[in-house]
């Protein structure tokens, strides 16, 4: 009993400590903002990594997205709904839904787990602890660049997702299931609000921010060698792909409520 | 001068140090001795602050370094160099930026006078002219040389030196010992070095510290060490395994 207690209590401890661990790790984001002006450089280079090296893997992922969708739906409105409706599915549920989500997920996978890596490799080797010997800010130099690089081009990589994504439903819609261009077209443009673009964005904005955030966590507290790399590195894809998913409900009851 | 009073450190239920005394004079070679994996590294860590003490402190000219503050700790370090075990370069960066780092940070200077003193640091360690090369590009003992050049860039008064022998073949060592001891000489640093390497301890130490189950159990100059008659300084110093201390 008594060790089972010694177990359980351990596991509290440890979860504690994760959950401290990463709002420490915000808080020291928060206060090393100032300091975002002289490190725009390293912000910028990030932003290169995080996004533009991105861009191939979520243009291929949003092609076949934008196909899958337009095919399901139009299997489901055949002969029940009027052909407009299908544009209009296609654009609210790319724009709203899974445009920011699967492209979240897809870099969580890339960049999270590049990041991860990164930081993982450099605390093993103790280049961190050398940043810090020579009286540097690692959260300065490495950390604060790709949180603000991960917030401001998962947005970016969002919108280019989703214009891939409907462009492809729509070739495919007018190619293989002959659905009129113009129908499509006027499709999309029905019932739009900005209001689910903003709300995409927003999402992806957080996206960003979760993804940057647990890759650097995992990173900075990773141990044991190469097998501890591995392990942080794992960690980060499924911490951020499940906090993904839990902020992207928290951010639909609060912007989509009707 | 640099004073360690009743340090206790411990990860999870493994406690590492169970109260480290030590004194570390001014302008001194202190080599800490001991074990691998015995808390050597880890006392050098709360030195320079990358560790919190559970207990006790260490302080450094009078400034207790586990109370400072983030901007005070930033200043204190200033006064520090540190060559790690792996020497720890910056991946991303070529020598020259390595070296060149906190001087470029820390001091307002221009960039030509940075480069004439990463040249300079890089020559004292004998490898002019590599300022372009990556770190992957180096041998183990090109790194453990570049990573002391780094460490001497801001002209530190003290320098903490990881394991700086290991893992290089004996001629390599021996110049890097004689680094160590020129470096001394030359500025004047004090210096704190962990090692098994007893050849290396006994050539740069003026004093030596032995650091077992969490202690200093020994603490003299190197002809007192070679003299003492506690069975497990001699089995250690002597490499020898068999006696109190336990192999494994």
């Amino acid at each position: 009993m008594r060790a089972y207690l010694a177990v359980f209590g351990d596991q509290v401890y440890d979860s504690l400590s994760y959950v401290g661990g990463v709002f420490v790790l915000l808080g020291r984001i928060y206060a090393a903002l100032p300091s975002l002006f002289k490190r725009f450089k390293l912000s910028v280079e990030q932003m290169s990594t995080i996004g533009v090296n991105s861009l191939p893997l979520v243009a291929f992922t949003s092609v076949f997205t934008g196909m899958v969708t337009s095919i399901q739906a139009l299997y489901q409105l055949a002969g029940k709904t009027p052909l407009i409706y299908l544009g209009y599915g296609v654009c609210k549920a790319v724009i709203i839904e899974l445009g920011p989500v699967l492209t979240a997920l897809v870099v969580a996978g890339r960049v999270g787990a590049s990041i991860s890596a990164e930081l993982g490799t450099m605390r093993v080797t103790e280049q961190i602890d050398a940043m810090e010997s020579l009286a540097l800010d690692p959260i300065e130099f490495l950390v604060l660049p790709r949180f603000v690089a991960a917030a401001v081009m998962l947005p970016v990589l969002v919108v280019f997702a989703d214009f891939v994504a409907i462009s492809s439903g729509g070739l495919i819609a007018v190619l293989t299931m002959r659905v009129e261009p113009q129908v499509y077209l006027d499709g999309l443009r029905l019932y739009f609000v900005m209001r689910d673009v903003w709300g995409g964005l927003l999402k992806s904005v957080v996206f960003g921010m979760i993804i940057s955030t647990m890759g650097c966590y995992h990173g900075f507290t990773a141990g044991g060698g190469a097998e501890g790399v591995g392990r942080a590195t794992t960690r980060t894809v499924v911490a951020s792909s499940l906090l993904i998913l839990v902020c992207d409900y928290i951010v639909a009851t609060t912007v989509f409520r009707t | 001068m640099i004073q360690i009073r009743d340090l206790y450190k411990s990860f999870r239920k493994e406690k590492v140090l169970q109260g480290v005394n030590l004194d570390v004079r001014a302008g001194e070679t202190m080599v800490i001795i001991g074990r691998s994996g015995c808390g050597k590294s880890v006392l050098l860590k709360h030195i320079i602050g990358l560790m919190r003490p559970d207990e006790g402190k260490v302080t450094v000219d009078g400034e207790d370094v586990g109370a400072l503050g983030t901007a005070s700790l930033k200043e204190l370090r200033k006064r520090f160099g540190m060559l790690f075990q792996s020497a720890a370069l910056f991946d991303s960066l070529t020598v020259g930026e390595n070296v060149a780092l906190a001087l470029r940070e820390h001091r307002r200077m221009n960039n030509g006078k940075v480069d004439e003193i990463v040249a300079r640091k890089l020559k004292l360690v004998g490898l002019e002219g590599i300022e372009s090369k990556k770190p992957a590009e180096l041998s183990g003992g090109m790194k453990k040389r570049v990573g002391l050049a780094r460490a001497i860039a801001m002209d530190p008064q003290y320098v903490l030196y990881d394991e700086p022998t290991t893992g290089l073949d004996p001629i390599m060592a021996d110049k890097i010992n004689e680094l160590i001891r020129q470096l001394q000489k030359d500025l004047g640093i004090t210096s704190i070095a962990v090692t098994h390497d007893m050849q290396s301890a006994y050539k740069i130490a003026d004093r030596i510290a032995m650091l077992y189950e969490g202690r200093i159990i020994f603490l003299g100059s190197p002809q007192e060490i070679q003299a003492s008659k506690d069975p497990i300084v001699q089995q250690f110093i002597r490499g020898e395994s068999s006696g109190p201390i336990e192999a494994g």
